[in-house]
């Protein structure tokens, strides 16, 4: 058979080995390359071992406001993950029964993972633009003047950036779902509702923990997809720019390691959020088993 | 009273999630497509129906004696890119996909091997592709260990800001788009089909060939789809890795938005929108994506 260790299954393990180094190998050497000395230069060999680098980066010498940047794409980050959950989990519950609307809502669902990003993102910017123009026309012709005083714009993170980003994380949270419910024993639910549960206490008492630690899973690809998006956000942030848009207009200017601290920080707070969720999803199953 | 006592449906739950599709997808989709036929100067975009803004992307295209036209020639260039970071994610998407369904025994170690392969999905974009500087650089690992072998005399340029750096980071980040549906693919093969062709006496290459490739053409469709349309509507990549001289369509559009030329980049986004659709509709010819879940 195919798993016997033969050859094959060496060469097989080798080729797999070098594929995970490709994958982490050159995060590994920005994070080796940050912890340089004040000499530092963007390639090896390492001047020294500090912390000048992070120190840099936290007094915000050479680089813009990154500390509210971050702030901002964590505060967007914590929103988007909680609506993804909220509003894929309870889509998914309606698509396990056919509704009116539910092939055109699936096609929707796939074509927006597959729509580039930047036709996207001038869409939204569009249609806030043509909001704008809309509001001061109001303004104008109705002397309102709350808005032709203080009006300025209805771009932002919280409305088009929040929006434009639930377009990509949305989707993989109703993929996930519906591969939670292809493979989900409907026995129990009809146990419970046998038995004289309400629907909602059905979900509540029955569903919920069985779906629980997909839900896991749902919420950190909602963080982490929000805290990392770039092409769909790059046009609709209107004044506050988020971390990924920072950095990247950081990779044409910066020339000292401080980047990298930057990377090292953002990869850090990355990789804790998929640690925290693992560790919860394995909690959960244990829990539950 | 009779309204009050009807059952609220379980499809109603699918409205948040709707409204948000239709307020940031389908409006803004069809907003593109109507404001790429409108006039603008330097201030405001104007309401109109002109074909301006796409004849002037194809403005010279068919002149066939001077060169190719910008337009063409960005397109062919993102062609290029498509076919050759497809190929790449398809071979090392294919065989870590393979090795992780066959030859990993234990489930277990199975996710564990699976999670390593999509953890990286879930940071930096932006980090990974600068992440490749300290290695490909001018003084990078890679020129000082080509320049040490005495294998090259001086250091060599085209490893980084380069086409050979853009297909690179494309691959790098975007080969788990290929794992993931293919892994998926082979984890529904029922393995007592490949049992029955090993004890008819294929070898490992024909059972690969015959059985499992034809077996996986959905998972591979589906992992296509997703690296040709992201390449395709790619600017971050082609801008940080080919240190911004190399065209894209999609900084063509980016560009045009920051000098405020919305229709004409409303205009480009409806053609590279038009054809990922072709694209994806003549791949999806071969699936039902549905089933696949």
């Amino acid at each position: 058979m195919l798993n016997k260790k033969n050859k094959t299954y060496y060469v097989c393990v080798f080729f797999f080995c070098l594929f995970v180094l490709f994958l982490y190998g050159p995060t590994f050497t920005i994070v080796l390359l940050s912890f340089q000395g004040p000499d530092g230069g963007l390639t090896f060999p390492l001047n020294g071992v500090s912390t000048y680098w992070f120190e840099e980066l936290w007094r915000g010498g050479s680089v813009v406001d990154i500390g509210s940047a971050f702030k901002r794409s964590i505060i967007l980050g914590v929103i988007v993950m909680v609506l993804t959950v909220l509003l894929s989990v309870s889509a998914g519950l309606a698509f396990r029964k056919k509704f009116w609307g539910s092939d055109t809502l699936f096609f929707a669902t796939v074509a927006s993972l597959i729509v580039p990003s930047i036709v996207l993102s001038l869409g939204v910017a569009l249609q806030f633009r043509l909001l704008d123009d809309f509001t001061k026309w109001l303004g104008s012709t109705f002397d309102i003047n709350y808005i032709n005083e203080f009006f300025q714009t209805t771009l932002g993170m919280f409305t088009s950036g929040l929006g434009a980003q639930l377009t990509w994380t949305l989707p993989f949270g109703l993929l996930i779902m519906f591969a939670v419910f292809n493979r989900f024993d409907k026995s129990y639910e009809e146990a419970a509702r046998d038995l004289g549960a309400s629907p909602w206490k059905t979900f509540k008492e029955v569903v919920f923990p069985l779906i629980a630690p997909s839900i896991i899973g749902i919420a950190l690809f909602g963080f982490t997809l929000s805290y990392d998006e770039l092409a769909r956000s790059s046009q609709v942030m209107g004044a506050g720019n988020t971390l990924p848009l920072e950095l990247k207009g950081l990779t044409t200017t910066v020339t000292t390691p401080v980047i990298y601290a930057l990377g090292t920080v953002t990869t850090f707070v990355s990789f804790s959020v998929i640690g925290i969720s693992i560790a919860c999803y394995i909690w959960l199953k244990r829990k539950k088993g | 009273m009779k309204f009050l006592k009807l059952k609220p449906s379980v499809g109603l739950l699918s409205i948040p999630y709707s409204l948000i599709f239709i307020f940031f997808f389908f409006i803004p989709l069809i907003l593109t497509f109507i404001i790429s036929f409108w006039d603008y100067n330097e201030y405001s975009i104007i309401p109109d129906f002109i074909f301006e803004n796409y004849s002037y992307i194809f403005k010279d295209c068919l002149n066939f004696e001077k060169d190719m036209c910008v337009t063409f020639k960005t397109y062919l260039s993102t062609f290029i890119f498509c076919f050759i970071t497809w190929f790449f994610t398809l071979i090392i998407g294919f065989f870590v996909a393979y090795f992780l369904a066959f030859y990993v025994n234990s489930i277990t170690w199975q996710i564990v091997l699976f999670l390593l392969c999509t953890i990286p999905f879930w940071t930096s974009n932006v980090i990974r592709m600068i992440s490749w500087i300290p290695l490909l650089g001018r003084n990078g690992l890679v020129n000082d260990f080509l320049l040490s072998t005495g294998l090259v005399d001086a250091p060599q340029e085209w490893l980084l800001y380069s086409g050979f750096s853009i297909v690179l980071a494309f691959v790098h980040l975007y080969t788990l788009f290929m794992i993931v549906p293919i892994f998926n693919s082979m984890m529904r093969i029922d393995k007592s089909i490949i049992e029955a062709a090993y004890d008819n006496g294929a070898n490992g290459l024909q059972i690969l060939w015959n059985v499992i490739i034809p077996l996986c053409k959905p998972g591979i469709v589906i992992g296509s789809i997703f690296v040709i349309t992201v390449v395709m509507g790619d600017f971050i990549t082609i801008g940080i890795m080919g240190g911004q001289q190399i065209p894209s369509i999609g900084k063509i559009i980016y560009v045009e938005m920051s000098y405020l030329q919305l229709p004409a980049a409303a205009a480009n986004a409806v053609i590279l929108l038009a054809l990922t659709l072709l694209i994806i509709w003549i791949m999806t010819k071969m699936i039902d994506i549905r089933k696949e879940l």
